[in-house]
């Protein structure tokens, strides 16, 4: 679990890009952080690994207080997937990804037999392991960032837009993977986007942020669907409600009636006219 | 050439130590001034300093500061060593603006990417700047070689048993072909010099050997520098 209790960033230069924020992200779920740029997205997303230090309030993980963390051993059991990939332009696809294990010791051989079962998992072809990041598509870059997250097996993992460099057709192939994924190894979570669709579409609990990371709205998709908190919400979600093919869809769970698009994405929820 | 012929002995022995002189001042030179170019890139004034050192240590000429470094180091003036410390304050001087100029052009994505998935300061170094680092690093050490080598001569003339005997003696005897050979020879060592640390270059990073755009431009910048 990670917590952060009122949180607060201001940078040198005087700009709050995070001001009093406090929210639970649960274990083994996916949050994601969703809001227009320069909302504080990353921000918060680096204040949880110590790339960014609050100037107050604290970021708590299982309990325990970051600050008081060595950032180095920190950084190296938390996966994060960079805003722009941010591989290694001088070391192979292999390499990049076993950088951490690399660092913590493991043995070359094993860490590259590794690497290349995380290709696999990433969906990518194994013949990709041997050359440079400049090679690969943009999208074949990003699931290696997402591979290298991976590598050292991490409980909690960062995603910066992960997925901001492709088309919408292969994104919303990655965005069907990491689902897949997410179900396989269970990971905690934080993923950033400013596109509510694919927040929607993988997350347990969606954050909307304004500017200064202010929180709008906190809540599944379906809650926030059923029940925008205001008009800002609501005007965020139904962006471009009009373009999309919509069927209704019957929950099991809870027996809500969906309004689902056709990619089978919930887009709204079935009320009563209460007028 | 009958003169080589009959002179072989001294001038290979000659062609030797002219190698060994230049090749201990060109290694310490790099390696004092990279982390030297490390430390100037942590903060303004640093830079200046360092950079600033450089550049003094550079207007100093040759032949003083061989007969001075005798009375700083306490050595005999015919001691080689004092040849030895001279050329490597100027592979310093050459090298560490280079150095910083050449740390500081890696790219920051990168930088920041390996701090932020758990790179220490020091693998940081090693893994990252370093190598990225490598190619204008590179381009400044064959500088750095080419004008030892030709600096190395200048020894001679407080006694150093190096090719500049040569240039001395054969100028002495009004004897043209010596002095040639002490060129060719010292262009021979440079050219070898030259020849390995471009080896050296493609084995260290293999990288940089494909053609690609990101390879080109740190090629183009390592030109930019010179
Ligand atoms: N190092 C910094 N120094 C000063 N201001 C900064 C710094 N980093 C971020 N900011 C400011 O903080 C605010 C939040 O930035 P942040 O990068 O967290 O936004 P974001 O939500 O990730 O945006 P995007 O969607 O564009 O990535 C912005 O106003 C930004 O200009
Ligand atoms: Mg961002």
């Amino acid at each position: 679990m990670i917590e952060f209790q009122n949180v607060t960033k201001q940078f040198p230069d005087g700009t709050f890009a995070v001001k009093d924020f406090s929210l639970v992200l649960p274990s083994h779920k996916v949050t994601v952080f969703v809001g227009s740029s320069g909302a504080g997205k990353t921000t918060l997303l680096r204040m949880i690994n110590r790339m960014v230090n609050p100037t107050s309030g604290k970021v708590l993980i299982d309990g325990e207080d970051v600050a008081g963390l060595n950032p180095v051993a920190l950084r190296r059991k938390i996966g994060y997937v960079l805003q722009a990939t941010g591989l290694l332009p001088h070391r192979k696809i292999a390499d990049n990804i076993a950088s951490v294990p690399r660092l913590n010791g493991v043995p070359k051989s094993k860490a590259r037999e590794e690497a290349l079962i995380l290709l696999d998992t990433v969906g990518l072809d194994r013949s990709l392991a041997d050359r440079y990041p400049d090679q690969l598509s943009g999208g074949q870059q990003q699931r290696v960032g997402v591979a290298r997250a991976l590598a050292s097996d991490p409980n909690i993992l960062l995603m910066d837009e992960p997925f901001g460099a492709v088309d919408p057709i292969v994104r919303l192939e990655l965005q069907d993977e990491l689902n897949r994924l997410q179900g396989e190894i269970s990971k905690t979570m934080v993923f950033v986007t400013h596109n509510i669709d694919e927040a929607f579409a993988i997350a347990d609990q969606v954050v909307i942020l304004r500017a200064g990371g202010e929180i709008a709205q906190v809540g599944s998709p379906a809650e926030i669907l059923a029940n925008p908190a205001d008009d800002f919400v609501e005007t965020f979600i139904g962006a471009d409600k009009g373009k999309r093919t919509l069927h209704l869809q019957r929950r099991e769970e809870d027996g809500v009636t969906l309004i689902v698009d056709a990619e089978g994405r919930p887009a709204g929820i079935l009320g009563e006219d209460k007028g | 050439m009958s003169w080589l012929v009959d002179n072989f002995d001294l001038v290979a022995r000659l062609t030797g130590n002219h190698a060994i002189l230049s090749v201990i001042p060109i290694v310490l030179g790099f390696v004092i001034a990279v982390p030297l170019g490390w430390i100037a890139n942590r903060s303004h004034s640093l830079r200046s300093w360092v950079i600033g050192g450089g550049s003094f240590l550079y207007t100093i000429p040759s032949l003083p500061l061989f007969v001075i470094l005798p009375y700083i180091l306490g050595t005999r003036i015919t001691d080689e060593r004092n040849i030895i410390v001279a050329l490597t304050i100027y592979a310093v001087a050459m090298m560490v603006r280079t150095a910083a100029d050449a740390l500081a052009a890696v790219p920051a994505d990168a930088v920041e990417a390996s701090t932020s998935i758990g790179y220490s300061l020091w693998t940081r170094f090693w893994l990252v700047e370093f190598p990225l680092a490598g190619p204008v690093l590179l381009a400044g050490l064959r500088v750095v070689s080419a004008s030892t080598i030709a600096l190395v001569s200048v020894g001679a003339i407080i006694g150093s048993a190096n090719l500049g005997y040569l240039f001395t003696n054969g100028k002495q005897r009004d004897f043209l072909e010596e002095i040639l050979i002490g060129i060719g020879a010292s262009f021979l060592i440079a050219l070898v010099f030259d020849i390995a640390i471009v080896l050296l270059g493609r084995v260290l990073m293999p990288w940089n050997l494909r053609k690609s755009p990101a390879s080109k431009s740190i090629r183009q910048n390592a030109v930019g520098v010179y």
